[in-house]
């Protein structure tokens, strides 16, 4: 389970302070999927953050007694002068994962190539999504952390992503943060909505859309 | 996962920092030319650069002790605590999106940087120092464990100083702007040129208030020890470190609470 409890955050700006996050709680339980819906600028990165454990909040509590993965596909952590597998045997290190087993899989899913062995400073954003993609499933999570949409290369290798998370890892907990209420109704049962600092939880999915519609009408 | 034991957290770390220390390592020397041997090659050639400008200018220091080992001595420790502040000076800003690895800590990037360069100049010192003696441009220090000693305290003394100044560093950019002067202004008054002894008493006094002069004072001791009279304290040496080890690692803390990842 993750829990949030009474969560805030402000950050100060050059003249003021600006609360992003005011006592926020939610919990995600083992295999929920939850959808954060928030315009931009209404602190959904910010929540991103806190729940990964990138950011700590000024104050109010996070218990995690679930793994919790890094924002999928993101790709901002890479070395852009390493090479891709360089960058992922970093990555499996951090998590205690034998890279020796993974390289094939990575190959094989991110459809690099040769590229895979050139420096990621060399990549596309799309072949770099991919790599971020493909690096984000070979370490094993409780919690997938989902910052967007995920729309990474054509049609197929959507597809492929698709398959890979929500097929293969169906039984995972997930928090897609979105302001695209349409793509994560297919996916998710509870929804919150963060509006002006305030996070508001609904159990029921159609009640938080239509509370979604109502504040940012 | 919130309930890590002590053990479990000081394994994670072990590992996180193990993997940021690679990465670092890969990155600034790479799999071409000599690669990984830039580590020590680096110090090594600033270190040789440093003697043999020297031993041209018969620059002798005050005293009648063998130039070579004299600046490889001398000069060593000014690599240990220049480089390693100068790595975590602004670190933490052009790595803060490592933080969404929820195990990387800012005070995990700092050491495995800290590491590379301390290892560095460590591998320099000793390499230069086995090779100048089988050369016999210099003879083998005379108390190797007096070495190990006063180069440790240095790396204790740079490790507190550059973790301070980095976590420091994020609160303005002038820490970055005015470091590299003050490193320039602190090379003369951290004994790496010359013996404390050759020097006034009053600027002997003046000297040893700075710790670092204590730590370049052992490291010499333990090179030349019946040829010289060094001034050290350890103690006081030790106070230092440890005071300012405790105000990097609340002011890291602090920081660590603040940043925000890309």
């Amino acid at each position: 389970m993750i829990e949030l409890r009474n969560v805030s955050k402000s950050y100060r700006t050059q003249h003021s302070t600006t609360h992003v996050l005011r006592n926020a709680n939610c919990t995600v339980m083992p295999g929920e999927k939850v959808a954060i819906l928030g315009r931009n600028g209404a602190g959904k990165s910010t929540m991103v953050r806190i729940l990964s454990g990138a950011e700590r909040p000024n104050s109010g509590e996070i218990i995690r007694n679930m793994s919790v993965s890094w924002p999928l596909a993101f790709g901002g952590a890479f070395q852009t002068s390493l090479t891709g597998i360089d960058n992922m045997r970093f990555i499996c290190r951090i998590y205690d994962v034998d890279p020796a087993g993974k390289i094939d899989y990575v190959d094989d899913f991110s459809e690099l190539g040769k590229y895979l062995r050139e420096p990621v400073r060399t990549y596309s954003s799309g072949m770099r999504a991919r790599l971020a993609f493909a690096i984000s499933m070979v370490i094993d999570f409780d919690c997938f952390l989902i910052d967007e949409v995920i729309s990474v290369g054509d049609a197929r290798f959507h597809e492929k992503c698709h398959e890979e998370l929500f097929v293969k890892r169906g039984d995972r907990a997930m928090v897609i943060v979105s302001h695209d209420a349409t793509y994560v109704r297919d996916h998710c049962s509870k929804i919150g909505v963060l509006n002006e600092g305030e996070l508001t939880m609904f159990d029921d999915f159609d009640a938080g859309y239509a509370y979604y519609h109502e504040v940012y009408a | 996962m919130q309930a890590t034991s002590l053990y479990d957290a000081w394994k994670i770390q072990r590992r996180v920092i193990w993997a940021l220390f690679l990465r670092e390592i890969l990155t600034r020397y790479g799999r071409h030319n000599i690669g990984l041997l830039w580590l020590f090659g680096e110090p090594m050639l600033f270190t040789v650069g440093v003697t043999l400008m020297w031993i041209a200018f018969g620059a002798t220091h005050g005293s009648d002790l063998p130039i070579t080992a004299f600046a490889v001595s001398g000069y060593s420790t000014v690599l240990i605590w220049r480089n390693m502040s100068s790595r975590c000076v602004a670190a933490i800003h052009p790595n803060s999106a490592l933080l969404y690895h929820r195990n990387v800590k800012v005070l995990s990037i700092f050491i495995s940087r800290m590491m590379v360069e301390a290892g560095g100049a460590t591998l320099s010192m000793v390499l230069l120092t086995i090779l100048f003696s089988y050369m016999e441009w210099m003879s083998p220090p005379e108390n190797v464990l007096m070495v190990a000693l006063g180069w440790s305290m240095l790396i204790w003394f740079s490790a507190a100083l550059a973790i301070f100044l980095g976590s420091l560093s994020e609160f303005s950019e002038l820490v970055e702007r005015l470091w590299h002067p003050i490193a320039y202004f602190l090379l003369p008054v951290s004994g790496a040129g010359y013996l404390v002894d050759a020097l006034p008493p009053e600027a002997q006094r003046i000297i040893l208030i700075l710790p670092l002069a204590h730590g370049t004072e052992m490291v010499r001791e333990g090179f030349f020890g019946s040829k010289v009279v060094s001034h050290y304290d350890i103690g006081y040496m030790a106070e230092i470190n440890l005071v300012l080890t405790f105000v990097a690692l609340l002011l890291t803390s602090y920081v660590s609470r603040r940043v925000i990842p890309e």
